[in-house]
């Protein structure tokens, strides 16, 4: 995605790079895509006869030990990227990796999470909170094996490409995207478990 | 990601393979023409499946000759289609026209090929995310083609697809899916197109001389960035209600054909439509403001002289862009939601009007005091400009409530959008194949058989189209298999021989102009690299132009029609020349 | 029967067939003169200044930012009339001002694939419960029989009867899927919403039969989704709801003979 092709007039017409500016705008559409999906949420939970309340049938400890891990990887991929300005590339390395590390925890508990569910045969299909439950959290789910595959990326080509002008620009870029991931979730926590 | 990124688009001039030059190209031109003849080709699969219906409507229960018989006996028993496969036609034909046709073709493939050129870029900000794009557009129609093959056909639930009915009825998964990846496709192409039209402008093109063309890419390109996502996770969730069992759509306690519907219940049918129109308004100004943009380039180019009221035009584009987010439920005054609902909407409605008029007006007043060259290019874009006005005028009562109940979901609405999207979008983009092929191949179309296809098209176009609106007016409604089950249709039921007549006739008239593009490709006549004596940039560089489009980047002087300016020796002044006497 | 209809409107049977006609014409009647007007200007256009040697195209001096709004400007003042002065007035007295159902006679239309049940209260002004888990081949509409209100409901299908000059009130339901209750003469069109209960009013102002038909794509039959509206005088009518009522002791089988 950060395929920036450099003008031949050497400055992009806005003053921002193609990749920042790239990600900018996947990230207003990403903002259109939960927006929808919370918005469904809203319109079925207000036309709805009865809605659980979100610490009864979730697992509340859990799912906030999940957004302290996020947080943290959000702070993680600020340093490496910082590395990466900075042309350290074991600093660089060392905090790209935690935060791949982080992004699998939080998958890792979720699937603890999403196993007791099924266990207690609740299933996407069994009410509407679980349909409006699943399918967001899974969403989100998907975003983060996105960032994964993005930062792992990242990781295996700085071997090579740590020295090009952009690479600090690409890990940026990675950044404002799992950043986004980040918030979703923030949202994401509250309006499912906590209200 | 891919290592060497960043070399530049001038490094790679080296001999390129046959799969890297005409398949997996990065090269916007390659990709442009990729969707070109892709979306040409999905037009006429679309304009197919309609030939067939028009058959079924013209002649209800009468076996379809020749082709009935090669169609298998679950679709049509003894040649005679059966209703589960009118609807899948239907449902097909709306997709593909829209999603895998128009779209792709106005941005896709001219705006691929084009925006580029028109702002002195050498190529897409993003060339490999381009790739992609394409590289999902194609598997996505390839899968919704195919859904015809599967075990219980194609979608057959309009291309709307309203809940509970896509959900209890078969094809819908694959419909789903295919959508997901063309609505991926066109958001990468969204990001792509901004980017490049924001960053990679020539030195001296400011937002206010770039091309009306360019400007209608940029607006398209945010209403499909904002606009998309919401169908998408619409369409995520339909796809839950049908494989996860979820009821996001279903209310409790359905009953269908005497069953029980298993379903937790809980869920709302008007939400899918609330997500559905949300992009599918916007959608509907995605088919037309690239093909505005077209008409206004050929208008400048065919009258030598500056477009009339061209910050009209670029601030009507933009209002339209911004409007067309709140416009969308005027497709729903009668779908249930509150009446007091549909009075704000009819509001918004008449005030998007406003932009829309604007640009027809503008459009008429450039030819005042042209000098107006009737080439083939023109006469579509001419023809676009009364052709459109009906398309607009006889939306107003449809978006008008009160006289909305009567009109609502008649034949009125299929004469209405098909006059804004096929005698509007596709004869623009039809326009603009006869403009840009001299750039795209340094030869030009032929002129006699051009005006051939012109006539022919325009003639058949309103043949087919005009006689719904009087259908539609004895309260024919729309999607039905069998129209002469109604008695308040049978007066007019020799007006579908009329339509159906003039549809096949407009397949012939096609004839000459799938010849026309092969043989020009091969044969046309050379031409230089601005045969129009067009003004902007896309005609400063060589025909066609080479990996990395233009030799030396040029610097932009000047507004994009410059025509007939005085103390000129010729009657176009090109934006990347530096004026010698401009007073 | 045929008279009712043509190339034009069907004819016009409601009290407010005639409020949507004059809508339809009206704007029918700008729409043709603004049409003419503009491909006059065009036509004059295309012939005055078409390319002639030596003659080259004037660039305007001013863009006349006005001139170019004069006709944005009379349309929007059109618009403006219509919708202040037609629109919302008409739509609130058709879509938001219902009759008292005191006054009206009441009937529950409830659509399915690929048939319009037609549930009328009975003498006791009623309307039995209806249960989903009831449909059955003998009760398409789940009526709960057992329960006193509904002893002396009719139900039948794909014809509705109404009495000329008195509103009829229709609460409009679906079992399965969306479906949408129109009828030509009447100028009447609802969606029929699963899950939802919507309302529609109409006072018929003709006798005669007219028809019924399904505006929303409803499934593989949508088009043979047909039904008749009778409209009666009020003695034809009360006479055919008596002929209608169900006989106490058989209920059940006079509901399945009438389906």
């Amino acid at each position: 995605m950060t395929t920036a092709l450099a003008h031949p007039a050497d400055a992009p017409s806005s003053g921002v790079t193609n990749a920042k500016l790239g990600v900018w705008l996947f990230l207003a559409s990403e903002v259109m895509l939960f927006g929808t999906l919370f918005t469904t949420y809203l319109v079925l939970r207000m036309g709805a006869a009865s809605w659980p309340r979100g610490w009864d049938v979730l697992n509340v400890p859990l799912g906030m030990l999940n957004t302290f891990v996020l947080i943290t990887s959000s702070v993680t991929i600020v340093l490496s990227y910082v590395k990466a300005a900075e042309k350290d590339l074991a600093g660089f390395r060392a905090y790209m990796a935690a935060t791949i590390a982080l992004s699998f925890v939080f998958l890792v508990v979720k699937g603890f999470e999403y196993g007791a569910h099924f266990k207690h045969g609740e299933f996407p299909s069994t009410n509407i909170f679980n349909a409006v439950y699943f399918t967001m959290t899974g969403l989100h789910g998907c975003h983060v094996i996105g960032g994964i595959i993005v930062n792992t990326a990242l990781l295996y080509l700085s071997g090579e490409d740590f020295e090009h002008p952009l690479f600090a620009g690409r890990v940026e870029g990675a950044g404002l995207y799992w950043h986004f991931v980040d918030i979703v979730w923030i949202f994401l926590f509250p309006a499912l478990y906590l209200l | 990601m891919v290592k060497n990124s960043h070399s530049s688009p001038h490094d790679s001039h080296a001999p390129q393979s046959f799969w890297s030059h005409y398949v997996f190209s990065t090269d916007h031109k390659m990709i442009g023409l990729q969707y070109l003849i892709t979306s040409f080709i999905f037009l006429l699969i679309g304009f197919s499946l309609m030939m067939l219906m028009r058959w079924q409507l013209a002649f209800p229960g009468h076996p379809i000759p020749l082709i009935g018989s090669l169609l298998s006996s679950a679709v049509a028993p003894n040649g005679v289609m059966t209703g589960e496969f009118y609807n899948q036609l239907g449902a097909m034909h709306g997709t593909i026209m829209v999603f895998l046709g128009i779209v792709p073709l106005g941005v896709g493939a001219f705006g691929n090929y084009v925006m580029p050129l028109q702002i002195g870029a050498p190529d897409m900000a993003f060339p490999r995310l381009n790739m992609m794009s394409y590289w999902l557009y194609l598997p996505g129609g390839l899968l919704m083609l195919l859904s015809f093959l599967l075990p219980g056909g194609a979608a057959q639930s309009g291309w709307t697809s309203y809940a509970p009915l896509a959900i209890i009825n078969p094809g819908q998964t694959v419909w789903l899916l295919a959508m997901v990846i063309i609505i991926t496709s066109s958001l990468l192409g969204a990001v792509n197109f901004l980017t490049t039209g924001l960053n990679m402008r020539a030195p001296g093109l400011s937002l206010d001389r770039l091309p009306v063309f360019t400007w209608a890419q940029l607006v398209t390109a945010v209403l499909l960035l904002l606009a998309f996502p919401p169908l998408e996770a619409a369409a995520i969730l339909q796809l839950m209600d049908r494989v996860a069992g979820t009821s996001f759509y279903l209310p409790a306690g359905l009953v269908v054909l005497g069953q029980q519907v298993k379903a937790s219940g809980g869920g709302q049918p008007l939400l899918w439509q609330h997500l559905f129109w949300f992009l599918a308004h916007p959608e509907v100004y995605v088919l037309v403001l690239p093909p505005m943009g077209i008409v206004s380039e050929i208008i400048a180019n065919g009258t030598r002289k500056p477009l009339h009221g061209y910050k009209t035009l670029v601030a009507s584009m933009i209002s339209i862009g911004v409007m067309s987010f709140i416009v969308w439920a005027h497709h729903m005054f009668l779908s249930g939601m509150s009446p007091m609902l549909g009075n704000f909407f009819l509001v918004t409605t008449m005030i998007i009007s406003v932009p829309s008029v604007a640009i027809l007006t503008c459009l008429i007043y450039s030819l005042k005091g042209g000098s107006i060259r009737f080439t083939v290019p023109m006469l579509w874009a001419l023809a676009f400009i009364p052709l459109f006005g009906i398309g607009g005028l006889t939306g107003l009562p449809l978006g008008l409530t009160t006289t909305d109940i009567y009109l609502h979901d008649t034949y009125y609405v299929i004469g209405h959008f098909h006059y804004v999207v096929v005698t509007g979008s596709i004869i623009a983009l039809l326009g603009g194949t006869y403009y840009w092929f001299p750039k795209w191949y340094g030869r030009k179309m032929d002129e006699t058989l051009g005006r051939i296809h012109f006539w022919g098209t325009v003639v058949c176009m309103n043949g087919i189209f005009f006689p719904m609106f009087i259908q539609g007016m004895a309260g024919q409604n729309r999607r039905y298999f069998d129209p002469t089950a109604h008695l308040h249709n049978l007066p007019t039921q020799p007006l579908h021989v009329v339509s159906s007549v003039f549809a096949w006739l407009l397949f012939l008239f096609q004839l000459p102009f799938i010849y026309n593009f092969f043989s020009s490709m091969f044969k046309g006549e050379r031409v230089d690299d601005n045969p129009w004596e067009a003004t902007t940039l896309e005609w400063a560089c060589p025909s066609p132009p080479p990996h990395g489009n233009f030799v030396k980047t040029p610097r932009v002087y000047r507004g994009p029609y410059e025509y007939s300016l005085p103390d000129q020796t010729r009657d176009w002044l090109p934006q990347h020349e530096e004026a010698k006497a401009l007073t | 029967m045929n008279g009712y209809y043509g190339w034009g409107l069907p004819v016009a049977a409601s009290t407010y067939a005639h409020d949507i006609d004059f809508g339809i014409i009206m704007i029918h009647v700008a729409m043709f003169v603004i049409f003419i007007l503009w491909g006059i200007f065009f036509t004059y256009l295309l012939i005055r200044y078409r390319r002639r040697e030596g003659v080259p195209a004037e660039r305007e001096r001013d863009h006349g930012a006005l001139k170019s709004l004069l006709p944005d400007i009379i349309v929007m003042i059109f618009e403006i009339g219509l919708i202040v002065f037609y629109a919302i007035p008409s739509w609130s007295r058709i879509k938001m001002n219902f009759p008292d159902p005191s006054q009206s006679n009441q009937v529950d239309v409830i659509a399915e694939q690929f048939a319009w049940n037609v549930h009328y209260p009975g003498a006791d002004g009623k309307f039995g419960p209806r249960e989903p888990r009831l449909v059955h081949f003998s009760n398409p509409i789940g009526l709960d029989r057992d329960k006193p209100a509904a002893q002396d409901d009719i139900v039948f299908a794909n014809e509705i009867h109404m009495p000329v000059g008195k509103p009829t009130l229709i609460k409009l339901s679906s079992k399965d899927v969306i479906h949408s209750f129109f009828v030509p003469e009447f100028r009447i069109k609802q969606d029929a919403m699963p899950g939802m209960v919507i309302p529609v009013w109409v006072t018929p102002t003709q006798t005669g039969t007219f028809e019924i038909s399904c505006a929303q794509l409803c499934g593989f039959a949508h088009s043979f989704m047909r039904g008749e509206v009778v409209v009666q005088t009020q003695e034809d009518f009360d006479a055919w709801l008596k002929s209608r009522a169900p006989a106490k002791q058989e209920a059940p089988a006079k509901a399945s003979e009438s389906w």
